[in-house]
């Protein structure tokens, strides 16, 4: 059993929670993901670790499904089943001189900790951080001292540039050679950056988050064409060249449980309601 | 002379159990077992028993069974088989003691029902209190909670040796709860049989992958010795063109929802698993058996087994092909996909195939299938498994980098003690073999603490 040690709402319907397990500050590297269970009933959850601390690792969640509204719904000092991560290969850190990292939405969390060991590591970092409004931008003054500059984007323009990432990252690379571009978002954000990094002949790493069930290469049902290969975000991954990526396959993949998801979803609200009445 | 005929265990009627995740086979009732029992002719040579890969003394349990002692039966039982209740069950008795059973070679005749005999005994429930012998102040990890590991960890635990098991899932069992259905083998089953394990004193630590979050040399270095028994758990794909085709699944995946998931109790359980009308299973092993039985059971209105040999070559247990066909599955022999076609949503619709004849026997022994020409047809399906086989997962292999493989990726172990190039380090199982049975994974867990233990006093 793993204590939830704190939980606070960060965003409308987001949450930013540390729970507590043992070792897993000692191994988790940026880019890797834990997979958690609640209960007996409960799915297994893979989620990007967003940072660790002696005996705690942080997670940032927003509530989608019946499973996240129920891991958020868990409060401070109640217990989750199981923990196990981290898992997943590290993100490939060095010194490339300029990188650009983009987060969107609740991605932003996820690339937290790439921004910042790529800033350790003597880069200079450029960020790009999207959301559909104002109130959505997640993190943005964490991110602040790892960033050696920051756009800021929202679909409505109720912060920052009116648009998508793109349209930052457009400005970015005219302005500069960019050596890397990490990405994580939406599949939809991921697969436009990676064609725009295609076009300027850039490296652009993405993590995918498909659909998992075991998280250890038990299944394949996370598969993905990545060049000619078919590779498993949870043991290949989950980083890949997102210029390889077979990205509309992969996008059709993504919403195989829709109907599942709603079902699951409705039930647990009516459950809910039934216990509040 | 005893009754020429094994006597029938009941089964639920088929139409019955399509209906509903029940176990098939009920078992035997006293009476029934008794008059089994009596058919065993306890032969002074015991041929049986070198047909069990875990050298189980059946004419002894057997012989206490018929003479109602039960307890007897049950500790004789026990005192081979950690596991006896799952081996009655999913054990391939028809290839192994009971092949030997002199029983079977009357004509016209059939082996004692040893299996059955077995899960008779084990089902019973008595309580074994496990002779657990003093510490001998030694340590072992033990590398996944399958079929091969807890069979190690038993066995040592009785010798007093101190165990740990580290296990990537939230619980214990391996292919037996991930793998095998409901149907086949009640959960409750494999729970009770770990249960049994851990009163021995061994330590499970669940959500722990060894190469993952624990790094492999640090259990070389803390413990006495290191069993790897991680299974064969990569899915293979056909890799035909369509594959990633919405509603194509491997059989791991399909079956980790259902069984380690609980899919089947969706929404009740998180985990949801996909079902469409015409389901299309490929292979002909057990696991083939186990997805296309379970298909039916979610409520495909069609399933099609569809396999490139012939019956005669079909891997999977005689027993579990007939329940299948009880169950309505199809058969499609010597037809092999070649493409998966998709609709706009990418969702599959149908599968091309190619008929297949068999020509010269190939590396298996069994005769290769080989391509009729222009024989191209398409067969309309809405969802797909390919259950295929397993390979080693090369990504938890990649955790123990020092351990030598050999030439198909898998563990290079000796096969009479599951010793590695490491001194201190044995394998056992399918992470050694390739993908086999539980008797197999437990024979050689058997071997291996016997191979453990001498190692440990130094011998």
């Amino acid at each position: 059993m793993y204590k939830v040690i704190s939980r606070e709402a960060i965003a409308p319907d987001t949450f930013d929670i540390w729970l507590e397990h043992p070792n897993i500050h000692k191994r988790a590297k940026p880019g890797q993901f834990l997979i958690l269970r609640l209960d007996e009933f409960s799915e297994r959850i893979p989620l990007t670790i967003v940072s660790t601390a002696e005996g705690r690792v942080r997670v940032i969640i927003k509530t989608i499904g019946k499973s996240t509204y129920k891991l958020c719904a868990v409060m401070p000092g109640k217990t989750i089943a199981d923990i196990v991560g981290p898992l997943g290969n590290p993100s490939e850190i060095d010194r490339f001189g300029t990188v650009c990292v983009i987060g969107g939405g609740v991605g932003i969390a996820p690339l937290f900790p790439i921004a910042k060991a790529l800033k350790e590591a003597g880069n200079r970092v450029i960020g790009i951080l999207g959301a559909a409004k104002k109130e959505l931008l997640i993190m943005k003054d964490e991110f602040l001292p790892h960033l050696d500059e920051l756009y800021i984007t929202t679909d409505d323009g109720s912060e920052g540039i009116k648009g998508t990432v793109t349209v930052a990252l457009q400005k970015v690379l005219k302005k500069e050679k960019v050596e890397v571009i990490w990405a994580i978002g939406p599949m939809v954000m991921m697969k436009f950056v990676s064609l725009m990094a295609a076009e300027n002949n850039t490296l652009c790493w993405v993590s995918l988050n498909p659909i998992m069930v075991d998280g250890t290469g038990m299944c394949g049902a996370c598969r993905a064409e990545v060049g000619e290969e078919v590779e498993f975000a949870c043991v290949h991954g989950p980083e890949f060249d997102g210029r390889k990526v077979k990205w509309d396959e992969l996008i059709k993949r993504q919403y195989q449980y829709r109907e599942e998801e709603k079902r699951a979803m409705e039930d647990y609200l009516k459950e809910m309601g039934g216990k509040n009445a | 002379m005893p009754e020429k005929n094994k006597t029938k265990m009941r089964e639920l009627d088929p139409i019955q159990r399509i209906g509903c995740f029940e176990e098939v086979a009920l078992g035997y009732s006293k009476e029934e077992a008794l008059k089994e029992a009596a058919r065993c002719l306890q032969c002074k040579n015991q041929p049986c028993v070198s047909g069990c890969p875990v050298g189980i003394n059946i004419p002894g349990f057997i012989k206490a069974l018929r003479e109602e002692r039960y307890k007897d039966s049950a500790m004789i039982l026990k005192g081979d088989n950690n596991l006896p209740a799952v081996c009655g069950r999913v054990c391939p008795q028809e290839k192994q003691c009971e092949a030997r059973c002199i029983l079977g070679r009357v004509p016209g005749g059939d082996a004692v029902a040893i299996g059955r005999l077995e899960r008779f005994v084990a089902d019973l429930e008595i309580p074994v209190e496990s002779v657990v012998k003093p510490s001998i102040h030694k340590k072992v990890a033990v590398i996944g909670a399958g079929p091969a590991g807890l069979t190690v960890a038993a066995d040592l635990a009785k010798e007093g040796v101190s165990v740990t098991v580290f296990e990537a899932f939230h619980t214990a069992g391996g292919v037996l709860v991930y793998g095998i259905p409901e149907f086949r083998l009640p959960k409750k089953i494999v729970s009770n049989e770990v249960q049994f394990v851990q009163e021995m004193g061994v330590e499970f630590r669940f959500n722990e992958i060894v190469g993952r979050t624990v790094p492999f040399e640090e259990l070389v270095n803390d413990y006495d010795a290191v069993f790897i028994g991680i299974g064969a758990g990569a899915p293979r794909f056909m890799g035909i063109p369509g594959t990633n085709l919405n509603n194509i699944f491997s059989a791991s995946e399909f079956l980790t929802r259902v069984n380690l998931m609980k899919a089947y109790l969706f929404p009740k359980y998180d985990t949801p698993v996909k079902i469409k009308d015409r389901v299309a299973v490929i292979g002909a092993g057990n696991v083939t058996m186990d997805a296309a039985r379970t298909a039916r059971r979610l409520g495909a209105k069609e399933v099609h087994i569809v396999y490139r040999r012939s019956e005669e070559e079909m891997p999977a247990r005689l027993e579990e092909y007939h329940h299948a066909m009880e169950e309505g599955i199809k058969l499609h022999c010597l037809t092999l996909p070649v493409e998966y076609l998709g609709d706009a949503n990418n969702n599959v619709v149908a599968m091309k195939c190619v008929k297949m004849t068999l020509g010269e026997p190939d590396s298996s022994g069994r005769r290769r299938p080989v391509q009729l020409e222009n024989s191209e047809f398409t067969m309309e399906v809405d969802m797909v498994i390919e259950a295929i086989g397993q390979t080693p997962n090369a990504v938890l292999k990649a955790g123990f980098s020092s351990v030598q493989l050999n030439k198909w990726g898998s563990i290079q172990a000796d096969e009479e003690t599951g010793r590695t190039n490491l001194p201190k380090v044995f394998a056992g199982g399918d992470i050694v073999t390739g993908a086999a049975t539980v008797i197999e994974a437990m024979g050689a867990g058997k071997r291996s603490a016997k191979a453990i233990l001498k190692y440990l006093a130094g011998v």
